[in-house]
């Protein structure tokens, strides 16, 4: 009750709070990224447009993997809208995963990772990807847990996407570009891309592959396994 | 549209906050929005308008307080005109973000009995 004038009226009282409105999800995030570094997995989220390549890239994966019988043994995580049929790819791959239907929501968090942790049948795996939901804005927004960020961009969604989309090129650890044995057919200008890339991604680093011809591939997985030494170093470090 | 979930994170908060002030209503709400935080100011304020009803926040005007992207050198602090290459043309090193992608709830205004 006011009792400066005795108006009756209720006190407004100011509450600073200062805190990032995300910070449930973060919190979730943190505890995703803990269960990941107690058991050595390197955790990257992949994100990119619908039909950009995404499960095409880990199909790809996968089979250079199952050719060379050399580790690191994978797993992943899907988010689909309504359906199951990436999951079904990457199983078809020989990728143990586990879909998460977001119903309506464009994007995954963090709460959603963790719950599908715990229903991922899954043998001990040292490489899980987190396949996002086919969207070049919302996923960029929510931390998942993960290590890196990887985003696939395909060919034919053309040079100007970085600019146009900076907050999810800003937040990306590598490019991948995929579909480039389409290139042939279509007007796409590299120089152009990488210019937009570079205004955006301050370490801008962009990878031309193709699933399909398997150009780029070797590069790719001698990415990811630079990631997988430096995150086993950083462990044999703590 | 993650807006939709993000004012559901906000109006949460919120909402524990003034119960723990033993809060009747909330009056204003302030949030500050970076320009690279992936959240349109636009399109939060519609979220918020629809989610607000029958909730604490229901009388509550939200303030939004955009924040724009700066980017500087972490060498010589230079920062670059908007839209420049993010690497400090000087150093030879990448830049780094000193402003711009909050998203945060900086103070509300609740009525205490």
């Amino acid at each position: 009750m006011c009792e400066s004038c005795g108006c009756g009226d209720n006190d407004l009282v100011p509450v600073e709070v200062q805190e990032r409105i995300l910070a449930a999800n973060d919190r979730a995030a943190a505890h995703n990224r803990e269960h990941f570094a107690a058991h050595g997995v390197l955790a990257i989220n992949l994100m990119g447009s619908p039909g950009s390549g995404k499960t095409a890239v880990l199909e790809a994966t996968a089979r250079t993997l199952a050719r060379g019988g050399r580790p690191p043994r994978i797993a992943a995580l899907s988010g689909d809208l309504a359906t199951d049929l990436d999951g079904e790819r990457l199983r078809a791959a020989g990728i143990p995963a586990r879909t998460i239907t977001t119903g309506s929501a464009c994007h995954l968090d963090a709460e959603m990772v963790h719950h599908a942790l715990h229903h991922l049948e899954a043998p001990d795996y040292d490489l899980l990807f987190v396949e996002n939901v086919g969207n070049l804005v919302c996923p960029a927004v929510y931390d998942l847990g993960q290590a890196f960020n990887v985003v696939a961009l395909s060919v034919t969604e053309g040079e100007d996407k970085p600019v146009k989309y900076p907050v999810m090129f800003r937040k990306a650890d590598l490019v991948l570009l995929t579909k480039v044995d389409l290139l042939p057919h279509l007007q796409f200008d590299l120089g152009r891309l990488l210019d937009g890339l570079r205004r955006v991604m301050p370490e801008a680093l962009l990878l031309p592959m193709s699933a399909r011809s398997g150009e780029g591939v070797e590069e790719w997985m001698g990415w990811l396994e630079g990631r997988r030494t430096a995150l086993h170093a950083a462990e044999a470090r703590a | 549209m993650h807006e939709y979930s993000i004012v559901r994170a906000l109006i949460d908060r919120v909402a524990r906050e003034a119960a723990e002030h033993r809060a009747t209503a909330v009056r204003r709400v302030e949030v500050r929005v970076g320009e690279l935080s992936g959240v349109e100011s636009g399109l939060l304020a519609t979220a918020y308008e629809t989610f607000r009803e029958r909730t604490i926040c229901a009388g509550a005007e939200l303030v939004i307080r955009p924040v724009a992207a700066r980017w500087s050198c972490p060498r010589c602090s230079a920062e670059p005109a908007a839209g420049a290459m993010l690497r400090c043309p000087t150093c030879a090193v990448p830049l780094r973000l000193a402003a711009g992608d909050d998203l945060v709830l900086e103070r509300i205004e609740m009525e205490v009995a």
